[in-house]
């Protein structure tokens, strides 16, 4: 008998040597004379753990990490095809505290199944929910997304049902399904291993939006930093489409579902949802004032839902399981889980999907295990670019969307970085100015000018030129951002700049920190 | 179907208005195709010619100007030839707290050559989040990304 290991094909564990470990296990194997069946998955989200490897017993899965091509041969020679004892021996993968303590809904087959398999999707609950969905009408789709409580997952939180209905209410020759996966955030990384790890998720979700609003096209607006999920995600469209999941018949309805990925072409403001649909149309990546709504007159001037990739992808699970499991999860309006992301300089980086309401300090400490470095854990920014920077007294924060407001931040896409003592906040708000000034569409004087006038600020209170004046101008500028911007992009780079003053001020005394 | 816009290469072929007839044949049906023609041609010649410009407006019966719009305003679309070696090193929040800057400055010195500048033979361009940020400081060396970049593994 072969014995499977499974050994992922992420993008991140590749970046670490994920293909060189999988091409020596296979060398190992014929010259050892064993019977092995490597199984590419996706990352199980620990990339703290990468390269992690499985092995299949008739106890489960067995976890070996994190792994570098050197431990390959020594692997073998503890027999770990049969679960052997290793000082990278992790047990059962299931049994691990970083795994057994989150509750994985939208995430639930992430590197568990073969990406690209279609079998193993739905020997793990797969196409469930858009079976149901075939049968239902519109109407009873939408309310059951409206009934789960589910809010959008790209940064705004707006709920996912109201936003359905407004489409299905619409009346038009054409509807259209955008997937929002520019992910442009740093420190988030969420939508890329769902697509990478679990691409027929998206493509289930994305196929019962479009048949709750009577849809029949799609795009996927995937960032082009990505070329790995965009080529597993052309290549899940293509299974999808063969095996009659979508296309002229959805699963054998008379629904028509046509899916199509497009990619985007390195600009931040394009994953603005309204940048998104110009940009779609081949345009400059300019934000469209609003009304009209998107849901009335999207992509060309059609109604269209345009969603997040976690959005869309926990719609299956919703419709599989009910809306109850899901709205039973969470914590006041936050219900459901999130799909957090730890990232910077962090311990045990990765993926932590958990209801709503976990605190950031069991974020940060008991799954992240603090800094990377070891030294004293000093800024957390929060929700990408555009987030806030907290301090290390604020931890005791709840992780949904109305607590991370009223502490003066926002969730946005699920983002945590940590930062070590070396950061220098004064830095950072320079930095967010800069990438204003940098990524604005150019729209709005305060965006496009008042940011680079912001770095400059901020570089003479670095440099102690006038410090008090020039942190009243500074905060001048923030307000005239926050009240003349169109859209979030300069609306909100106060925020990390603003957080950064507040929660720092020693920061912005003037005079190089270091 | 499997069309990877962006995707680095050490090589392409020289411009030709012939070829990139050809490019474009094949996007006749695109609703908006004024990025995408841009961005296939990128993918064909690693950069979008002067002549290319001209040629989508003609193509798809727009504006030159609106061409030249949409090639000025994304980042990825360049005007001038692909360099040999392309060294993209992220520079976002996330791969700063684990010492980017440092890194960045550390590459610009061994290969002498300064960020965002464009040279024949190496670029070093500053990108903003490969989705790598767990794994930092992040880089994409000749379109492969690298986690835990540093100066040796960038430069060997
Ligand atoms: C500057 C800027 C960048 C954004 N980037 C993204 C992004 O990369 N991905 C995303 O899903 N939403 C992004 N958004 C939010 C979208 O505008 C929009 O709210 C979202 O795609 C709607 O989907 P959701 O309701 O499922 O979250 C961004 C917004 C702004 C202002
Ligand atoms: S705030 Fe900035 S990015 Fe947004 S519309 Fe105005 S100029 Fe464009
Ligand atoms: S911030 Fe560098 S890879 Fe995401």
């Amino acid at each position: 008998m072969s014995t499977v290991v499974y050994i992922p094909n992420d993008s991140a564990a590749i970046s670490i040597g994920a293909d060189q470990v999988a091409a020596l296990v296979a060398q190992e194997a014929v010259k050892r004379s064993l019977k092995v069946t490597i199984v590419r998955n996706g990352t199980r989200g620990a990339l703290w753990l990468e390269t992690l490897i499985e092995v299949s017993t008739p106890q489960g899965r067995i976890a070996y990490g994190p792994v570098q091509p050197e431990d390959v041969s020594s692997l073998f020679d503890a027999d770990f095809l049969n679960g052997g004892a290793h000082p990278l021996a992790l047990g059962l993968t299931d049994q691990i505290a970083w795994f057994a303590g989150q509750d994985r809904v939208t995430y639930r087959r992430v590197g568990i199944i073969d990406p690209l398999s279609l079998k193993d999707y739905e020997a793990h609950g797969g196409l469930v929910g858009l079976r149901k969905a075939v049968k239902q009408s519109g109407a009873d789709i939408v309310a059951e997304v409206t009934a789960s409580g589910l809010r959008g997952r790209g940064g705004a939180g707006f709920p996912a049902g109201i936003k359905w209905k407004t489409v299905l209410d619409a009346k038009a020759d054409q509807k259209y399904v955008c997937c929002n996966a520019d992910e442009g955030d740093s420190g988030t990384f969420a939508d890329r291993i769902l697509i990478e790890a679990d691409p027929f998720t998206l493509i289930e979700g994305m196929a019962i939006a479009a048949v709750a609003v009577g849809a029949t096209e799609g795009f996927v607006y995937l960032r082009s930093e990505y070329p790995t999920a965009i080529k597993r995600l052309c290549d899940a469209i293509d299974i999808a489409k063969s095996a009659g999941v979508i296309g002229s018949s959805v699963l054998g309805s008379a629904h028509a579902f046509n899916l199509e990925v497009r990619v985007g072409a390195g600009s931040y403001v394009c994953g603005e949802e309204t940048a998104m649909l110009e940009s779609l149309e081949g345009k400059r990546g300019v934000i469209r004032s609003k009304p009209p709504l998107p849901a009335i007159a999207g992509l060309f001037g059609k109604p269209t839902i345009i969603n997040n990739v976690l959005t869309l992808a926990s719609v299956p699970a919703i419709l599989a399981d009910g809306a109850g499991a899901y709205a039973a999860r969470g914590t006041g309006r936050s219900l459901g889980t999130q799909v957090f992301q730890l990232a910077g300089n962090i311990a045990r980086g990765g993926i932590i999907e958990t209801a709503f309401g976990i605190t950031l300090e069991t974020l940060v400490k008991t799954f992240g295990g603090g800094t990377l470095s070891g030294k004293p854990l000093r800024a957390i920014q929060i929700g990408g670019p555009l987030g806030a920077y907290f301090n290390s007294s604020q931890l005791n924060v709840s992780m949904d969307y109305e607590s991370l407001a009223a502490a003066g931040g926002m969730l946005g896409h699920g983002g945590v970085v940590l930062f070590d003592d070396n950061v220098d906040l004064a830095q950072q708000a320079k930095f967010a100015m800069e990438f204003c000034a940098l990524e604005s569409c150019g729209k709005c004087t305060p965006c496009r000018l008042g940011s680079t006038r912001g770095a400059e600020t901020i570089e003479k209170i670095i440099s102690g030129v006038d410090v008090p004046a020039n942190k009243l101008l500074l905060l001048d500028l923030c307000e005239v951002m926050t009240d003349g911007s169109l859209c979030a992009m300069g609306g909100l780079t106060p925020l990390p700049v603003k957080s950064a003053m507040n929660n720092f001020p020693e920061d912005f005394t003037g005079g190089a920190k270091k | 179907m499997a069309k990877l816009w962006g995707s680095f290469r050490m090589s392409y072929p020289s411009w030709s208005i012939e070829e990139g007839t050809q490019v474009l044949s094949s996007l006749k049906n695109v609703q908006g195709p004024v990025l995408i023609a841009l961005q296939a041609i990128q993918e064909r010649f690693g950069y979008v010619h002067d002549e290319a410009v001209s040629l989508i407006a003609e193509t798809f019966n727009v504006s030159r100007a609106d061409v030249h719009g949409v090639l000025t305003y994304y980042h990825d679309l360049r005007t001038t030839p692909s360099p040999v070696r392309l060294i993209q090193i992220c520079v976002a929040e996330a791969c700063q707290a684990v010492g980017s800057r440092d890194l960045v400055a550390a590459v610009e010195k061994k290969l002498g050559k300064k960020i965002d500048q464009s040279y024949a033979d190496v670029e070093i361009k500053s990108a903003y989040c490969f989705g790598n940020c767990a794994l930092g400081p992040a880089a994409m060396v000749d379109g492969q990304l690298m986690g835990r970049a540093s100066v040796e593994k960038i430069t060997a």
